[in-house]
């Protein structure tokens, strides 16, 4: 410490760098962290008993189990789309690529609320299917079909967006030393392949599981608010608000909350222990 | 598959050893086409079916403008709020070694895995006039929740990792030579900042305004319960399409989301257009 007045000059100074510390942890605090926190507080402010009598509550129980079939049903459709989709853009070459990469993209940008309306122009009562889905006794909107449906559309990107690029940058030289070796396509994938993605793609189903289980405007469009019969948790959640049940509104949205944060501790730690083996351009 | 054998014809794919292209590819599209394509080319031959006059008379109904006017200003302060945090954030985490970094990394992706409805009643809970900080607010005069402010508020909250994750890995590959010579010719700290570091984020930057963006104009669960839903006040244009289609309004319904759904059109294509330049211009992918 010669120069107790030695700067660094591609540095801030220090009362800077602590100034704009503090100001992002404020506005994270703010923002993100007290929400979290009024969720949980909000759930047990009548106690443990009320906390859980909330949950064991029929229609909370059916609400947690129609969100677990439809993400039983959705999160793995994505996952074969997205090894499909990955395979074929990340180890050939082919024209029209770009466009195929932003059309898997296309969900991201449509509002949830949309994302459901289609489904309901398409297989509602006055649409053109809907006379043909009504004489063979099927429904679509309104029914847990149309809200797996829509869950699928929303998901749609999650695992195809963290294999593409992930796949990009492994190549194609291992798969290709696989077949010159003899191994046919279906080997080359399952002991070349999936091995080197694997956290990658556990990465993308959490992400899209924790989606698909916490989507609401798309549900919401599609599912007719049935209680018992077509509510999601986060559905179940809007309809106790509205009835002004506080502590049940807040038990099963603690639920979904400790779903996010799970989600994101266990991406933490692929993060620490495998992150040379996710792809350096994450997204969403 | 095997067609493109001779080099010199013209072909859409260049050849190789790896099996599965027919079959991946073909279901990629089998996929996507019953997915995403005919339900939104569904909606477009609806919203066309209607004809040019109705279509226009549907979205020059002062309700429909007046919704599509909240969502965008909200969105777009929202937006604006998020650029200046998350380039602060992004700067921060980069730049700066302090205790539980790691943790507030982590914590920046928390909007991402919040489901949107329970993001929404926390932060009624926290600025309703009798909430958790609507309280203090309200001897003050500031009304947070049921007014359009709340739906900023909930697009701040909901779009923030946007903007930082975008800039973050543009910013970790900032040689930091640039900046030393910047500072030995006799740049202030503050001149090099703004001179030679924010030109070369500037994609970054507009590509995660754009996200946050479009995400705000088109977000839903965590803005219906703040906003208070006053036609023409904090009316946001997904509710009003929920409420059309709830009168069986499916024609207003279908005309305000084909509205809505060019506009995120532009905005994708404005995005992709900001990347692909930028790639010609800095020579980095975001």
């Amino acid at each position: 410490m010669r120069n107790e007045h030695f700067r660094n000059p591609i540095s801030e100074t220090a009362p800077v760098r602590w100034a704009l510390i503090l100001a992002v942890l404020a506005f994270l605090a703010l923002f993100v962290l007290l929400p979290l926190l009024v969720v949980f507080t909000q759930a047990f402010r009548e106690g443990w008993s009320a906390y859980f009598s909330a949950l064991g509550e029929p229609d909370a129980v059916s609400a947690i189990r129609l969100t677990l079939l439809v993400a039983a049903i959705a999160v793995p459709a994505n996952l074969i789309f997205g090894l499909a989709a990955s395979w074929a853009i990340a180890k050939f070459d082919f024209k029209g690529k770009a466009f195929l990469i932003t059309l898997i993209d296309l969900p991201f940008s449509v509002s949830p609320v949309i994302s459901g309306l289609v489904y309901v122009l398409l297989f509602g009562a006055n649409s053109v299917l809907g006379p043909f889905l009504k004489s063979h006794g099927l429904q679509v909107v309104f029914a847990v079909p149309g809200i797996v449906l829509a869950t699928i559309f929303v998901t749609f990107p999650f695992v195809a967006r963290e294999l593409i690029p992930l796949m990009q940058e492994q190549g194609t030289g291992d798969e290709e030393a696989a077949i010159s070796l003899g191994a046919n396509g279906w080997q080359a994938f399952w002991y070349v392949t999936l091995p080197n993605i694997k956290w990658g793609l556990l990465y993308g189903v959490l992400l899209c599981n924790a989606r698909a289980m916490g989507e609401f405007g798309a549900v919401s469009v599609v599912s007719g608010h049935i209680r018992g019969l077509t509510n999601t948790m986060p559905l179940h959640v809007e309809i106790l608000y509205n009835d002004y049940n506080i502590v049940g509104a807040f038990a099963v949205a603690s639920l979904l909350a400790l779903l996010a944060l799970l989600t994101l501790v266990l991406r933490t730690i692929l993060e620490t222990q495998y992150g040379s083996e996710l792809s350096a351009t994450q997204k969403h | 598959m095997a067609s493109a054998r001779s080099a010199a014809r013209w072909h859409w794919k260049t050849p190789s050893v790896i099996p599965g292209f027919g079959l991946t590819l073909g279901f990629t599209l089998a996929y996507l086409t019953l997915i995403i394509l005919i339900p939104l080319a569904g909606l477009a031959w609806r919203s066309a079916s209607l004809g040019w006059s109705d279509f226009v008379r549907l979205v020059l109904d002062p309700r429909t403008l007046g919704a599509l006017k909240v969502s965008f200003s909200t969105a777009l302060i929202a937006a604006v709020v998020n650029v200046i945090f998350g380039v602060v954030t992004a700067w921060v985490l980069v730049r700066y070694n302090f205790p539980g970094r790691r943790i507030v990394d982590a914590i920046v992706d928390l909007p991402f895995a919040i489901p949107t409805a329970v993001a929404g009643i926390a932060l009624t809970a926290i600025y309703a006039p009798n909430g958790l900080l609507g309280s203090h607010l309200a001897p003050l005069g500031i009304k947070v929740a049921y007014t359009p402010l709340g739906i900023i508020v909930a697009l701040i909250a909901i779009g923030l990792p946007f903007v930082v994750r975008t800039v973050q890995p543009v910013m970790q590959e900032i040689s930091r030579e640039v900046e030393e010579a910047a500072a030995s010719l006799g740049a202030s700290r503050l001149q090099t900042i703004f001179r030679v570091i924010l030109p070369g984020l500037t994609p970054a930057i507009l590509t995660g305004f754009a996200l946050a963006l479009a995400r705000g104009i088109g977000e839903y669960g965590s803005v219906i319960f703040i906003a208070g839903n006053i036609p023409f006040v904090s009316e946001i244009a997904p509710l009003l399409i929920v409420i059309r289609l709830e009168e069986f309004d499916y024609g207003a319904a279908t005309a305000i989301a084909t509205v809505m759904l060019v506009i995120s059109f532009l905005m994708l294509f404005l995005i992709n257009f900001i990347q692909a330049w930028s790639r010609r211009r800095f020579g980095h992918a975001q």
